[in-house]
């Protein structure tokens, strides 16, 4: 019995260090805890659990000071996001068949309602000489957003872990952010969303955009703060079969993809000539691209999933 | 002298509406009712009941906002330059630019909230305005220009309220009010040093802020990186702009309140030739500006910017963009330039046609960009790629252009449409003494 919860507690210091390092004491498993420790071997000693901190020392704390972050969110401040973070993606076109999962998995955890999609998987053509290509567009979470430059009111922030927001509560809906966005990525929302009870009836905060969405405000892809906050990755990268997107921080240079590989990104970078879209305007997004030079998967593939005029797929009789 | 005094009293006092004032009332109130009951379901179902979406995200909600502010605008010009350089002739239409000026300001304010939204959390640009948004800065210099061109329609209008409360002594009420809002003007030499000191410095004042309200409104779009609103050019382009949209307003209600209120002894032809001089240098600086915007660009023709010149030049908007510079400018410039042209019903015509191009152009201005953003447009249903106005964007619209008119119809009705005071001054009319007394 000792031995395995030696083992447990190994597997689970490991988990917490592999995942992401919020800086905030973070337990996982909290069913898997109250399982393992719950047992009332010996109820007059309180049971203690091994965690890393920060800064990498491990640290005994008593198990019933642990947060289950699985059901609760740690309470870091969704204006400031997490400290000693930058968020950064990579998208690796040459494995973009247009599946399309990245799409409907956004969609569904966002309750998206509308017409228009968070994430969309362009087909692009650069010249008329080079192979078309599909192109997965989300917000890129410039690091000089020009859409938080124009906001009036402070209702779209950047955060200091790179992530730029939308505060729905503040939002006046004069689309401004719209128009100054190069990317297209804003998304209005023109009438009332209907999104159901499970949205609507979950209490608001920033760094889960959608859940609920406001008639007469602007929405956009989040980077899934709620997901990071939990130690998983956004849902367009887990939910992509063929591993395009890689999700990490820029700080560890370390990305990491659905499958759970994980790369060094400067290098990865360096390699694969990595570049960011509209460069010259000196937006300076958080989404890098890899181009799409030998590809693992035929463009022609795409083709049978490419939707021109749709990107939100409605249920049946809606 | 006495006689010729009591007539230009009589002349320029305000009058009571005949059955045409009360029939144009009805008709404008008419269009704002329809306008607002339009504007209640845009409250209850959002902005998806107009033409506007992701992509065409801003529609003529914005683009009749710059209107507005252009036709503000002409307020300084009119007023403020004529006055400083001390130019006589534009006396009897001081006024006139002022309520224009007072009318399109206001429209434009309300207009901008019309396009929101949500426009029920304002008071968030107060709350959490940032400096840095070219909105806030909008909201700023708006409410400025609004304050200082309420004081410039009203200080010179403080003698004018003391004769009229004079004058309609049989209405007690009439009277009263007009007596109150004389300020006790009684034409002292005191008051009449602030008057006109305070009037000069208004004139000084309202310039740059009056430059600062369009520029501000061209920088709304200049601060973004798209094709077609990327330029430098932007603030002067739209100034000059403005001065043509708004004088050629001026001549319009000037035209029809010199029919209707037969005021030829006040407003004459040679009234109408200057202005008509004024609108061809306006329409020729204008066309200069246009020429840089457009035809700078086009030499140099680069990716984004080509589509964008190509749907203008040729492409959907090319029916659009050519009749509003040539029916809108060119073809009044040559109008203008002979003297028949100028004839108060020519000028009337073709002011007419000027501010029509001028609604339109700003429309060209607005909307064509939004149709080619960076990325193609895909994803989204076909009708999101192009913007058509819905019937209930029109109707707002059509309100909102109706609540200026009604401001206008409304302040003409209680105010003197020509100073008086001035007027008899300039044509050495004195006051009686029995008038002058009380």
């Amino acid at each position: 019995m000792e031995k395995e919860k030696d083992r447990e507690q190994k597997s689970r210091r490991s988990f917490v260090g592999q995942g992401l390092k919020t800086g905030l004491l973070m337990a996982a498993g909290g069913a898997l805890l109250a399982k393992v420790f719950g047992k009332p071997e010996n109820p007059k000693q309180e049971e203690t659990i091994e965690l890393m901190s920060m800064d990498g020392s491990l640290m005994k704390v008593p198990a019933s000071a642990i947060e289950h972050s699985h059901e609760t969110k740690s309470n870091y401040n969704p204006r400031e996001g997490f400290p000693n973070r930058k968020f950064v993606m990579v998208v690796d076109l040459a494995k973009c068949r247009n599946a399309r999962k990245c799409q409907s998995s956004c969609n569904k955890n966002h309750y998206i309602t509308g017409e228009n999609a968070w994430i969309k998987i362009y087909k692009m053509q650069d010249t008329e000489k080079s192979a078309p290509y599909w192109q997965p567009t989300l917000c890129q979470h410039c690091d000089e957003p020009a859409c938080v430059k124009v906001c009036p009111v402070d209702a779209t922030f950047k955060r200091r872990d790179g992530i730029v927001l939308i505060d729905n509560n503040r939002c006046i809906g004069c689309r401004f952010c719209m128009a100054a966005c190069p990317y297209s990525v804003r998304v209005f929302n023109w009438s009332d969303p209907w999104q159901g009870d499970k949205a609507e009836q979950t209490d608001y905060t920033p760094d889960y955009a959608g859940v609920p969405s406001q008639k007469g405000t602007v929405d956009k892809c989040d980077f899934c703060p709620h997901m990071i906050d939990k130690g998983e990755l956004p849902h367009c990268v887990s939910a992509c079969p063929n591993d395009v997107f890689s999700f990490g921080d820029l700080y560890e240079d370390t990305v990491t993809n659905g499958s759970g590989q994980s790369f060094k990104l400067s290098k990865l970078l360096k390699d694969r000539a990595g570049y960011r879209l509209m460069e010259n305007l000196g937006t300076q997004p958080s989404v890098y691209y890899l181009p799409p030079a030998d590809r693992v998967v035929d463009f022609e593939e795409g083709l049978k999933n490419y939707t021109e005029f749709k990107s939100v797929d409605k249920p049946e009789g809606i | 002298m006495n006689t010729a005094y009591d007539q230009l009293v009589n002349d320029l006092a305000p009058k009571k509406f005949g059955w045409r004032g009360n029939a144009w009332m009805i008709f404008l109130m008419v269009i704002i009712i329809a306008g607002v009951y339009s504007y209640i379901q845009q409250l209850r179902q959002g902005l998806s009941v107009t033409g506007m979406r992701d992509y065409a995200l801003w529609g003529i909600y914005i683009s009749n906002f710059v209107f507005f502010v252009a036709v503000s605008l002409v307020g300084s010009l009119i007023t403020a330059i004529l006055r400083l350089s001390n130019v006589h002739w534009n006396t009897p239409l001081t006024r006139i630019a002022e309520i224009v000026a007072v009318a399109a300001i206001i429209m434009a304010g309300l207009t901008i909230i019309i396009d929101m939204g949500r426009p029920d959390r304002m008071l968030n640009l107060f709350a959490h305005g940032r400096l840095q948004s070219p909105i806030i800065w909008d909201v700023i210099v708006i409410s400025t220009y609004l304050v200082i061109s309420l004081m410039l329609l009203y200080y010179p209008l403080l003698p004018d309220f003391s004769i009229l409360s004079n004058y309609f002594q049989k209405n007690t009420r009439l009277s009263k009010w007009y007596g109150r809002l004389s300020l006790n003007w009684t034409g002292t030499d005191k008051q009449r040093r602030i008057y006109s000191s305070s009037i000069q410095a208004l004139s000084i004042l309202i310039i740059p802020v009056a430059f600062a309200i369009h520029t501000v409104t061209a920088w709304l779009f200049e601060t973004t990186y798209r094709p077609g609103w990327d330029s430098t050019n932007f603030g002067p382009y739209f100034i000059a702009g403005a001065f043509v949209a708004g004088t050629s307003a001026v001549i319009i209600v000037m035209f029809v309140l010199c029919r209707v209120y037969s005021l030829e002894k006040y407003i004459t032809d040679e009234h109408c030739d200057m202005m008509g001089k004024i609108l061809v240098l306006l329409c020729l600086v204008y066309l200069y500006f246009n020429l840089n915007e457009y035809m700078m660009p086009t030499y140099k023709s680069t990716e984004e910017e080509a589509v964008h010149l190509r749907s203008l030049f040729t492409g959907q908007y090319a029916r659009l963009f050519w009749t509003a510079i040539i029916g809108g400018l060119v073809v009044p410039v040559i109008v203008l330039v002979f003297p028949q042209g100028r004839k108060p019903v020519p000028l009337f015509i073709v002011s007419l046609a000027v501010v029509l191009g001028a609604w339109w152009k700003r429309y060209i201005i607005v909307i064509p960009t939004l149709s080619h953003p960076f990325l193609p447009i895909q994803g989204v249903p076909e009708s999101w790629r192009h913007y058509s106005p819905t019937w209930m964007e029109w109707s707002i619209t059509f309100a909102t252009l109706a609540s200026a008119l009604l401001i206008i119809t409304l302040l003409v009705r209680f105010l003197p449409i020509i100073p008086i005071h001035e007027t008899a001054e300039e044509r050495n009319i004195v006051e009686s003494p029995l008038t002058n007394s009380l």
